[in-house]
């Protein structure tokens, strides 16, 4: 079953980058068709994570691919958020193919099945990696608002004739967005690794990365209310996701 | 019902002309008022661009004769020259690209749309300029709504309100700064006003609410926009002042626009961090890249008219078989009302009840592929031939059908 709903939602989402990618070629109809492909593909993966989660006995995503699964579901459903504004439709350029690349790494690594092997209890579980993942999910988010504020800074920079051929969201509500998307992804971060900290005794790599992340996000706020905005604040939002993957890789393979 | 069009533009009339016919939305109400007295249908469109009297009338000739008459009453002889007149689907086809945007003067400009509503409100428009005016609103909406036609500035002063969007997204409450009184900065300032901005004018003589131009520097902390166009030989603002400005600004964007021929603003405030500046090249540039954009998108807004043209025709033909079926239903109602009655005494309440059910049956299943086949036929060419022919096979005369 859950299988099954693996298919469209792979198909849905891979509609979607396809359509973006032609909306942003030539802006209309194909943005509408995107924007439908989004919806119905994480309508089909809410349902591929709820038969995931009522087949199994724990918690279904403690895998990494599991893991991954989860977070391509919590990124779309993060960029549903603005995603149905025509004006963030480039972002979904930025969002999707991502999403549907993911999306398949995760099935090829058995991410949608509904093992829970895991020694760690299901409300743990819920708690700090369904927060951590729902946290870096929001940081990567920022990372595509951050890339493209620095995409359209570069093009207003560049005085290109065809700056308005594309509808794009303006410079200081992307820069706005992004602390905010920070903001809310630190908090929901920071909760869920105080759940593993108080559930987890030994300090180890996976701690250190994520108290790093923490770190860095931290500092993007503080400098952000300090009047670091803009292009600088962008490269630090972006910086920090790449950093939180390299962490993420480094700390758990 | 025959369709009319008889109108000039600004295609054919220079403004001279045109003037002359330019009507206020009353004084067309009244005209279409008129007209409509006469028997027509009427519907007076009258803009800067173009003044069109649209006419449906049994008399076509007639029709024209009225529609010239009372221009020619308006502006004299000479405007006949100037006339075009459309009959049919081509006035059908000409309303639905005006209301598109597509016969203005920069195409795709969405103000029309809103003259031909009102238009339509104030005629005297019945069931047939209804339609067609209904259908005409429709497609230029979908033409706004379905192409980026209308979205890409045509003037500098909007391709500067809209790299300003570009920069702080809504306007409103934005601070514009505006240096020199001349007319250029006003219609920026006016486009920037227009979305909610906030404007202060510093001039070299300073008049009522003005700021001086030692004042500018201070003001910059604050400002939004800055929009420049003096007659000042040098540089009304140099890197150095701005640079001074921005670290009270917070990384706060400033977007400035340099209209001024010899330039105002030094070039090299570009490369500051968070700011912007646009000259009159660089926003001429963006304007005509973005009327190149509405002549490309104006070939995916024809074939939308085209569509919705057809759809009205459709509907135009369909009127030609509706009442002939609307009679032959009448007519085979009539009889078959007739007959029952002739033998309804004889029978009892219940039999009754069957015989009115199974009549009318078998009356519905006979006229429905008729029916079916009139309306296919009036999509094509051949309507009036088959409304034609039934009237005759069942000896429906006019006077039924109405």
């Amino acid at each position: 079953m859950a299988e099954l709903l693996f298919w469209p939602a792979l198909l849905a989402y891979g509609e979607a980058a396809v359509a973006y990618a032609g909306n942003a070629r030539r802006p209309g109809t194909l943005g509408r068709a995107a924007t439908w492909g989004v919806r119905l593909g994480w309508l089909a993966q809410t349902g591929l994570l709820i038969a995931q989660a009522a087949r199994a006995e724990g918690f279904p995503w403690a895998s990494w691919a599991g893991s991954l699964n989860l977070f391509v579901w919590l990124v779309v459903s993060a960029y549903l958020i603005w995603g149905c504004r025509p004006s963030y439709r480039l972002l979904g350029l930025a969002v999707m193919p991502v999403a549907a690349v993911l999306l398949a790494v995760a099935y090829a690594g058995g991410g949608m099945g509904e093992d829970a092997e895991s020694r760690l209890s299901t409300l743990f579980l819920v708690l700090h990696v369904g927060l951590v993942l729902a946290g870096i999910a929001g940081f990567t988010l920022a990372a595509a608002l951050a890339g493209l504020y620095l995409w359209e800074e570069r093009r207003l920079k560049r005085r290109e004739p065809r700056i308005l051929r594309l509808g794009a969201p303006s410079l200081v509500s992307l820069d706005v967005l992004c602390a905010r998307t920070v903001a809310v992804s630190l908090a929901v971060f920071l909760a869920g690794m105080s759940a593993g900290f108080a559930r987890l005794d030994e300090f180890d790599a996976r701690m250190a990365a994520s108290i790093a992340t923490a770190g860095v996000y931290g500092a993007f706020l503080l400098s952000w209310r300090a009047g670091w905005r803009g292009r600088r604040s962008a490269w630090l939002a972006v910086a920090g996701s790449a950093l939180v993957m390299v962490l993420l890789l480094v700390s758990h393979f | 019902m025959d369709l009319l069009l008889v109108g000039t533009s600004h295609h054919h009339a220079p403004v001279e002309v045109r003037e002359r016919v330019a009507l206020e939305l009353g004084e067309a109400a009244a005209l279409a008022a008129r007209l409509g007295e006469a028997g027509a249908e009427a519907v007076c469109l009258s803009t800067c661009n173009r003044t069109e009297l649209y006419l449906a009338h049994p008399d076509a000739a007639e029709a024209e004769r009225l529609a010239v008459e009372t221009l020619v009453a308006l502006a004299g002889d000479e405007i006949e020259s100037v006339l075009y007149r459309l009959h049919g689907e081509a006035a059908a086809v000409h309303l639905f690209r005006v209301a598109a945007g597509l016969d203005s003067l920069v195409p795709g400009e969405g103000e029309i749309l809103g003259q031909v509503k009102a238009a339509y409100e104030a005629g005297s428009a019945g069931p047939f300029l209804g339609r067609l005016f209904r259908q005409a609103l429709h497609a230029g909406k979908r033409v706004r709504s379905d192409t980026a036609i209308g979205e890409r500035p045509a003037s500098v002063s909007s391709a500067a309100a809209a790299l300003a969007q570009q920069v702080f997204g809504d306007l409103a409450g934005r601070r514009v700064l505006v240096i020199g009184a001349g007319s250029v900065g006003e219609l920026a300032a006016r486009a920037l006003t227009a979305r909610g901005a906030e404007v202060r004018v510093a001039n070299r003589t300073v008049g009522d609410g003005m700021l001086s131009l030692e004042e500018v520097e201070p003001q910059l902390a604050e400002a939004d926009v800055v929009v420049s166009s003096t007659s000042a030989p040098g540089f009304v603002l140099e890197r150095s002042q701005v640079e001074r400005a921005l670290r009270a600004r917070k990384g706060k964007p400033l977007f400035l626009i340099d209209l001024a021929v010899p330039r105002d603003l030094d070039p090299a405030i570009h490369e500051l961090e968070g700011c912007f500046l646009y000259d009159i090249d660089d926003l001429e540039a963006v304007v005509a890249e973005s009327l190149a954009g509405r002549r490309s998108e104006a070939a995916q807004a024809e074939g939308i008219v085209a569509e919705e043209v057809e759809r009205f025709g459709e509907w135009r033909s369909s009127l030609d078989v509706v009442p002939a079926i609307a009679s032959l239903r009448a007519r085979a109602e009539e009889i078959r009302a007739r007959e029952l009655a002739k033998v309804e005494k004889r029978l009892s309440e219940k039999e009754r009840a069957a015989v009115d059910s199974v009549t009318t049956q078998v009356l519905n299943k006979l006229l429905h592929l008729p029916t079916v086949r009139m309306k296919e036929a009036a999509a094509g060419s051949e309507g009036v031939l088959y409304a034609a022919t039934v009237r005759h096979l069942f000896g429906l005369d006019k006077k039924d059908e109405r």
